[in-house]
């Protein structure tokens, strides 16, 4: 049956033929659509749920693989830092069933803090590494990888980018049917990492790696094409470019296409690089391609210049598309390219439209609330990674730091160490909170840190599309579960001033800080209110223009992209406006009121 | 035969939804489809930019500049920013209606829709403006947006695509209170495109 699959859906597609049985991850851009995909496709006989963080998720995944099943763990190239403990160990140990690590990365970035390769992990780890090109190979790749995650007993990695994952391919997939029963935990000494065992273990990484790449090199995804002195070698979603281009052109060349990065296909390379004078790389992220074949003319004294990014024949940092590789490729080949590039430097100015938090958003109300009640005082505002984040865009201009997960709640530590006259704030999010900021509350709290934790709870992980998490009380499964109280863990650690506030109450709001700002010790703040994603909003806001001063208050304090400005007065577009009503709040003059939406 | 769409517009807009219509229905006759959409937190109110690639022999999803046989604005504005992906005997197909950028409330300028429709008319042979207010008021509801702008596409005759094709692909996708009224957004956007 052909589908129109985006990257991530053929991803779960292709697990779900491959007999998975366990499926785990933490939702991270552009990696999150693989498990909720699975949770509405899969057969009887599959467990899939949002796990808490990406280490416990591969903890997980490692206790499945252990007792035979089949288990993929889906996370962020930023995720894959976060479960790199028990990784950096289960590449050691092992595993029984297939284990396949999907790490998405994110070349641009688009919405990651870095431009992280996670080709370099499966190097660093000892393990096999699968780059797919397109949708369709990644539904292929998932399936491969799986059969020789469990032909050698290791982990593997899937590492597609975001123009893998959300891209859509009609794909031809099979039907899905219940995978076959895991076996079960056999006891046996070699699941208890010993320094002996690590050692041995050691030597079977680095001995096995000659024997994989000869391997890979008969892999059908690598693969050499065409003649000539030049050639071009890529990978991943560059060699879907990198094809076109070539077939646009019309030129023919020698062409590497690198589907393992790790262990690299030396012996299908070295047959590419004999003969050749010079080679192009096109690769996004780092230069693993163009290292490893450097490498290799090294080894074998090939004289084959390698051009790439380390001799700024190719971009450094960013996305590819058809129209460099085009540019970089044309002139490498030395060939003309013959259109003219309309020029539209004449074209009226154009608009920024950097991303900014949705019309409604309770986090606009909260960040306005702190920064309401610490006009005048010395404050610092740590953001984290969420929705959030995007209170750094004026007017609120509320975050002023931004480093990782759970970070917004242990960077003010560091702070309030450095300078005691400031208010240190954390902004987190809820499901953030649950990954990692339990235990940096734990740290303030028990290493007597002064700081303000504001937990930003609008029921669901917002910014990745709405995933569940323990705070919400469903899983993956379907299932009811007890909803674990953010309020009681905060007590349960030992911090004595918890104060719930609606966000979107702005005096009540405000209150909450200034009583928690009068307050000593970690002090914390749950603004909650749902997601306006959520729900269906039962009432808008209207401006009534002859009450209107034109002062442009609602405009200047608050961002929200519902309103803007017509012959100087406030409008607010009715298809945007979520009702929340905190622009009514923040108007002098009562100009703006609720109508039925 | 191959052809490429470009589809963009503001976060929210249904550019998603409309790329998808378009890959199934090239599917249905039997041809490959690709598609490639701005997701994640570029989608709060950002820029947004849709490839869809149909026919055969198709690696990449991504329209290269200067290869789109349509361009399907969804905003003005961001119709003139992806100008350059068009073809130069392509058709732009725009929605009437300015999206106000947040930095222009706050700077105190509002966008000039006629400003961007009359560049787009300056360079493209064939501009086809869509009343999409009209519409979005006539179906009582914003959302139709998209649907009245695939109606358009399809009557323009450049998107190899019928309006009976893409009605059949909104049957199967859609729910089906929402049915009659995209219906009636996809017959007034090729209303609008036949009228041009």
């Amino acid at each position: 049956m052909r589908e129109l699959l985006m990257g991530n859906e053929a991803i779960a597609m292709g697990a779900l033929a491959a007999g998975v049985n366990v499926v785990c991850g933490y939702p991270g851009t552009p990696s999150s659509e693989v498990v909720e995909t699975v949770a509405k496709r899969k057969p009887d006989g599959v467990y899939v749920e949002w796990s808490i963080n990406e280490k416990t998720a591969m903890e997980v995944a490692a206790g499945a693989a252990y007792s035979g099943s089949r288990v993929l763990v889906t996370m962020k190239q930023m995720g894959l830092n976060v479960c790199s403990d028990p990784l950096m160990c289960v590449n050691y140990i092992g595993i029984k069933g297939g284990l396949v690590v999907l790490s998405a990365d994110d070349p641009g970035p688009i919405s990651s803090q870095t431009e992280q390769d996670s080709r370099h992990f499966g190097k660093y780890a000892g393990i096999p590494v699968f780059d797919p090109a397109t949708p369709e190979e990644a539904y292929r790749m998932v399936q491969d990888a799986f059969e020789l995650s469990e032909k050698l007993g290791t982990p593997v990695i899937l590492r597609p980018t975001t123009r893998v994952c959300h891209n859509c391919a009609s794909i031809e997939i099979e039907e899905v049917k219940s995978p076959e029963k895991p076996e079960g935990f056999i006891k046996d000494s070699r699941w208890v990492i010993f320094p002996r065992l690590a050692y041995s273990a050691k030597c079977r990484l680095f001995e096995r790696e000659e024997g994989l790449s000869d391997l890979l090199s008969q892999y059908c995804f690598n693969t050499t094409a065409g003649k000539g002195k030049l050639g071009v070698a890529c990978g991943g979603v560059s060699a879907a470019y990198t094809k076109d281009v070539l077939a646009e052109l019309g030129a023919d060349c020698r062409l590497l296409n690198v589907a393992t990065p790790y262990p690299f296909p030396s012996k299908l390379a070295e047959a590419f690089l004999d003969g050749l004078d010079s080679v192009i790389v096109f690769e996004e992220l780092d230069p693993v391609i163009e290292d490893a074949l450097t490498e290799i003319c090294g080894r074998k004294g090939l004289r084959v210049k390698i051009c790439g990014k380390r001799t700024g024949h190719t971009i450094h940092a960013g996305e590819n598309t058809h129209f460099i590789i085009k540019k970089q490729l044309s002139a490498f080949l030395g060939i003309e390219l013959k259109e003219e590039i309309p020029d539209f430097s004449d074209a009226p100015e154009l608009p920024a439209r950097p991303p900014i938090l949705c019309a409604g958003c309770p986090h606009r109300a909260a960040f306005y609330a702190v920064k309401q009640a610490m006009k005048g005082k010395k404050a610092v505002f740590c953001g984290d990674i969420g929705c959030y984040t995007l209170g750094n865009a004026m007017p609120l201009d509320m975050v002023d730091t931004c480093l990782c997960m759970g970070a917004s709640v242990s960077v003010p530590q560091g702070m309030y160490h450095s300078e005691n006259d400031a208010v240190h704030f954390g902004f987190i999010g809820d499901s953030t909170f649950f990954h990692s900021g339990i235990t940096n509350v734990i740290n303030a709290v028990y290493n007597k840190a002064e700081e303000i934790v504001v937990i930003l709870d609008n029921s669901t992980t917002a910014m990745t599309g709405h995933q569940p998490h323990p705070g919400i009380g469903k899983t993956m499964m379907g299932d009811i579960s007890e909803k674990i109280s953010i309020e009681k863990i905060l007590e349960a650690v030992g911090v004595t001033s918890v104060r719930v506030a609606d966000p979107l109450k702005l005096e009540e709001a405000v209150d909450a800080v200034r009583e928690a700002a009068s307050e000593k010790g970690v002090r914390c703040i749950i603004f909650r209110s749902p997601c306006v994603a959520l729900f269906k909003p039962d009432k808008k806001m209207a401006v009534q223009p002859e009450k209107c001063r034109k002062c442009q208050r609602c405009i200047r304090e608050l961002g929200c992209p519902a309103l803007s400005i017509e012959d100087g007065r406030a409008v607010v577009e009715p298809s945007l406006c979520n009702g929340c009503g905190l622009c009514a709040e923040v108007c002098g003059f009562g100009a703006i009121e609720e109508v039925r939406g | 035969m191959n052809r490429s769409f470009l589809l963009c517009g503001v976060g929210g807009q249904g550019t998603v939804l409309a790329s998808r219509v378009l890959a199934q229905t090239a599917m249905d006759r039997g041809e490959y489809a690709g598609t490639a959409e701005t997701i994640g937190m570029a989608q709060r109110g950002g820029c947004v930019v849709s490839h869809v690639r149909t026919g055969s022999g198709i690696n990449s999803a991504l329209v290269p500049e200067g290869g789109a046989d349509l361009l399907i604005g969804f905003e003005p504005s961001e119709a003139v920013r992806c100008m350059k992906y068009l073809k130069p005997d392509g058709v732009c197909i725009v929605s009437s209606k300015a999206v106000q950028p947040v930095t222009a409330a706050l700077t105190g300028k509002r966008l000039d829709s006629a400003e961007m429709i009359a560049y787009l008319k300056k360079h493209i042979s064939r501009v086809i403006v869509v009343d999409t207010e009209a519409i979005c008021e006539s179906c009582a509801s914003p959302k139709v947006l998209n649907v009245a702008l695939l109606g358009a596409a399809a009557e323009s005759g450049k998107a190899g695509v019928s309006t009976s094709e893409i009605e059949e692909v909104l049957r199967k996708r859609l729910p089906e209170k929402l049915i009659d009224m995209n219906l009636k957004a996809l017959r007034l956007g090729a209303e609008a495109a036949s009228e041009e």
